[in-house]
């Protein structure tokens, strides 16, 4: 066998392998919930008989490797269980199936972190390449100093910043996000103008400082010496010398990024009232529903090892070493 | 001291007495030679030490005390105005100097406690013990951290006690990931080989042999471990699963104030309220972030280009 297709498949595997065990971590939260937890829930007038049928619904009196088995199952196929909210102390039971309450927001997260990612990411690579060619210049003096800034404040203080030049002092965008399914596209970006943007700037920031520290470690090596040597000007050296080569640690970068954006959208979300799944997780979190939160952090754990897959993937597919064995 | 003369003679060279600089002398020649941005780093840090220590005395009023007035405007009286319930928001920036930065350094704390102990007995273990704290590691580190601690909240609620153990833990993998990387390089010496073979137990071999030579990159990550700490913290009480009120912290704050930001139009005091809690946390983070990179600049000798 070709030994990239060896690597991918062996890291395929380990990724596949490290999803196993989140999720085991992910079903055990449940197991870990005090005695009482079906009271707290259900209300402290829930009868005996209430409370034991909600435990009997859970699978309570099933040995949990069972349960895990059961829970994967239903995951794989598209269910995960219902939310404790909307149950009540009678018995009745209004809850809603907890895919229903995710696909909606999931949908939104999505086009918002898309959204994010596009500026992002191009913008990154261009600052990053450019304060490379011309380090130490006035120009990448300035760009680092912004960069430093924005990575040390929270998330959501650069948010407040921007609602308070944007929205409050010149009321430019909606401060608030609120989109639902019948926003039009156009209404849609207007909306998510003002999260996606501090999004944006937080990750370019990372993004850019580590796209410049990439290449210009890659400007120490003797071959880019050589290539100098040889009367390459720079432009050429780090278009044509060092870029090739720095593919495999930029393509991490922004994977680690994007995967970054996974975070900080659960904080953007919340300061913008925008309808995504990150806010779902952190009212669930409050409200400890825990299905909402299993199902959120199931997603969030998946987007994050896929994405750190991929990174890996391309860092192999792009090393010559590997491509071209002796 | 050597006293200064016009004439330079060898003799008196050779003959001064090497004098030992003492610590005190040594960080002060150190800091002369500190950048503006690293001096600024280390004075706010300090800042925010005494206000945190004093805090009881420095705050007009008491942390959860609640005057008859909410969203009362910036006066003399209430220097940054009152919250929406009527607690003087200039005191509890105070106090939340004293409640935010400590609950971030003492999670810190014991995340390095855990990270480094376990990453040092990695590193000079390598066997069973290495491989299953580092696999256990990597399971760890593949949920992004903030994701993690929400899972966790929800499960055992939100205290302080279970804020700290939780933020610990999970940073304590960042803490074992590079003690165990930069201990692999000293274990190998010759001279951990001799205290082996004289028969040194492990924690000898970890206090006497090994700490000592991994000290500059732990202290540097130590700065940026704290700062990460520091905005998760702030971050979980933003998103009201953090500190939890009546304890005045930076996160919350913010989170409470918000709505007074659109009021900037008419009253730009009243929108810059929600904004001093988050700037303190920013500046603190930012002063650190100086401070540790003049220090790496300092210890690793490397220097740009």
């Amino acid at each position: 066998m070709h030994p990239v297709i060896k690597t991918v498949l062996g890291r395929l595997a380990m990724g596949i392998a490290t999803l196993f065990v989140v999720s085991i971590i992910i079903f055990s939260s449940i197991e870990y919930l005090p005695g009482d937890f079906a009271k707290n829930i259900l209300g402290q007038a829930a009868t005996e008989e209430t409370t034991a049928a909600f435990r009997r619904e859970l699978g309570l009196d099933q040995p949990a490797v069972l349960r895990y088995g059961q829970w994967v199952a239903a995951v794989v196929q598209g269910d995960l269980g219902t939310s404790f909210s909307g149950r009540n102390a009678s018995g009745v039971d209004r809850s809603r199936q907890v895919v229903d309450l995710i696909a909606p927001r999931l949908r939104n997260t999505l086009f918002l972190a898309s959204l994010a990612a596009v500026v992002a990411v191009p913008l990154s690579l261009l600052l990053g390449i450019s304060t490379a060619l011309y380090r130490n210049s006035v120009y990448d003096r300035s760009v680092n100093m912004t960069t430093l800034t924005t990575i040390s404040f929270p998330e959501f203080f650069v948010a407040y910043i921007l609602i308070l030049f944007l929205a409050s002092l010149y009321p430019v965008f909606p401060s608030l996000a609120n989109v639902d399914a019948e926003t039009p596209l156009g209404e849609r970006f207007y909306r998510a103008a003002l999260p996606a943007l501090t999004l944006t700037l937080v990750i370019v920031a990372h993004m850019m400082r580590m796209t410049r520290a990439a290449i210009i470690n890659l400007l120490a090596s003797p071959y880019i010496q050589m290539a100098r040597l040889s009367g390459a000007s720079p432009t050429e050296v780090i278009l044509k010398h060092a870029l090739p080569n720095a593919w495999a640690p930029i393509a991490t970068v922004i994977a680690f990024n994007l995967a970054y954006l996974v975070v900080g959208v659960v904080v953007v979300e919340v300061v913008f009232v925008y309808p995504g799944i990150g806010q779902l997780m952190v009212d669930a979190v409050a409200s400890r529903d825990i299905p909402v939160v299993q199902g959120c952090a199931l997603i969030f754990a998946m987007t994050y090892i896929i994405l750190n897959l991929i990174a890996d993937i391309i860092g192999i597919l792009t090393n010559p070493r590997l491509l071209h064995p002796k | 001291m050597k006293t200064e003369s016009d004439t330079y003679s060898a003799v008196g060279e050779v003959g001064a007495v090497h004098e030992r600089r003492s610590l005190w002398t040594r960080t002060i020649i150190d800091l002369r030679k500190a950048p503006y941005t690293a001096l600024f780093g280390m004075i706010i840090i300090l800042a925010y030490a005494l206000v945190a220590i004093f805090a009881p005395i420095l705050a007009p009023y008491g942390e959860a005390q609640v005057f008859p007035e909410p969203y009362a405007p910036w006066s003399s009286t209430y220097i940054f105005g009152t919250d929406q319930i009527g607690r003087d928001i200039f005191s509890r920036m105070i106090f939340g100097a004293r409640n935010t930065v400590g609950i971030a350094v003492a999670t810190t704390f014991l995340a390095f406690l855990i990270g480094g102990i376990l990453g040092l007995a990695a590193a000079i273990n390598r066997s069973w013990l290495d491989q299953l704290l580092s696999r256990s590691v990597d399971v760890l580190m593949a949920i992004p951290s903030l994701i993690f601690a929400l899972v966790l909240l929800s499960i055992f609620g939100s205290t302080v006690t279970n804020l700290i153990l939780i933020i610990a833990v999970l940073d304590s993998t960042r803490v074992f990931r590079l003690t165990r990387a930069v201990a692999l390089n000293v274990v190998v010496m010759d001279y951990v080989e001799a205290a082996r073979l004289r028969g040194e137990g492990l924690g000898w071999i970890m206090r006497r042999e090994i700490l000592p030579n991994i000290m500059p990159p732990l202290i540097a990550e130590f700065g940026l471990r704290f700062c990460f700490v520091f905005l998760t913290i702030a971050a979980l009480s933003f998103l009201g699963v953090g500190i939890q009120p009546p304890t005045a912290d930076w996160g919350s704050m913010v989170r409470d104030n918000a709505s007074l930001i659109m009021f900037a139009q008419y009253d730009l005091k009243a929108g810059l309220t929600p904004l001093l809690p988050a700037a303190a946390i920013a500046l603190l983070t930012v002063a650190i972030n100086f401070v540790v990179d003049w220090f790496l600049h300092k210890t690793s000798g490397l220097h740009d280009e």
